[in-house]
């Protein structure tokens, strides 16, 4: 049972995945190059942050079109599990496998700083272990997530908002929204609910030293799966 | 007749906020461009090709150069 952590040109928080899959999560983890083309012998994709192909174009384009991005896609299809975090989100919402884009910050600046989380959906594998208000960090540039009117109804409809940015209380407060994301987004599935894509870092938040485990309540639903 | 060349222009869909573009634009306005109503971002990619096919410039906007949930684009021909 194993998940691929795939590695771009840039990808700079594969390392921190691989550990705290292993080690936290305590499942197999280990890299894959983007220029392979096969995912035999894996059961899950995690897409890791970091500034793939430098942030040119736009966050996440060019590793979108990388080839082992068909493997991806076929795992989205096949219903196996499938995170980006960070630049892996951006990742995923370019390769289309999650709907929306993510913008520069609304504040413009890059924001390095923990975020609390709500689970706004119960029913997908990776959000089915959160029973609590979540901290996480995050560390980005372009993490406002846009997406229009009508495709956020549906969002809600087919409970694909997966995490919205709220108070340390769970309170839904426009202040807490740190990168004006629209409707406080902060992550969303695709309709299956395989596949999860999000700002904030679950891998940096896997053990007490440093600072937050509740990282582990987003990745278990991986260990529940591939057990 | 030199090679062809083909500028994509880039832009943002005009319902989405420009915050890189509201930062210039608050610039602007401080340096006294009091008329000044709004500055918005985008790009513009060169390309310099051996034959001009707008079909295939199109799909080269559509497969990578511009992401349609959140941008517009326009090709515009030039001969260097």
């Amino acid at each position: 049972m194993k998940v691929a952590v795939l590695k771009f040109p840039g990808s700079n928080c594969d390392q921190d995945a691989l550990y705290s899959l292993r080690e936290d999560v305590g499942v197999g983890a280990e890299y894959v190059w983007h220029e392979e083309t096969s995912l035999a012998g894996f059961d899950a994709v995690f897409v890791p942050g970091g500034f793939s192909y430098g942030d040119y174009l736009r966050c996440g384009a060019m590793a979108s079109r990388a080839p082992i991005m068909d493997e991806v896609s076929r795992f989205a299809r096949e219903g196996r599990p499938v995170i980006g975090a960070c630049n892996g989100f951006q990742i995923l919402c370019e390769a289309g496998l999650l709907p929306g884009a993510l913008l520069l910050n609304a504040g413009q600046k890059f924001l390095c700083k923990d975020v609390y989380l709500k689970a706004e959906n119960s029913t997908s594998l990776w959000t089915q272990g959160v029973d609590k208000v979540l901290r996480l960090p995050i560390a980005h540039g372009e993490g406002r997530f846009v997406t229009d009117e009508e495709t956020h109804r549906r969002l809600v409809g087919n409970g694909q908002i997966a995490f919205r940015y709220v108070g340390p209380d769970g309170s839904n407060n426009e202040k807490f929204n740190v990168n004006g994301s629209y409707e406080a987004i902060a992550g969303v599935v695709n309709e299956r609910g395989n596949v999860l894509g999000l700002m904030p870092h679950p891998e940096r938040a896997t053990k007490e030293l440093l600072g937050s485990t509740d990282g582990l309540l987003i990745l278990k639903g991986l260990a529940c799966v591939l057990a | 007749m030199g090679m062809p060349t083909v500028r994509v222009f880039v832009t943002l869909k005009p319902s989405l906020l420009d915050s890189a573009g509201r930062t210039v634009s608050g610039a602007l306005q401080k340096l006294g461009y009091a008329e000044l109503q709004e500055a918005r971002i985008g790009k513009m990619i060169e390309l310099k090709l051996d034959t001009y096919d707008p079909d295939r410039v199109k799909e080269m906007c559509d497969r990578l150069l511009a992401n349609p949930v959140i941008e517009d684009y326009r090709i515009e021909e030039t001969v260097a």
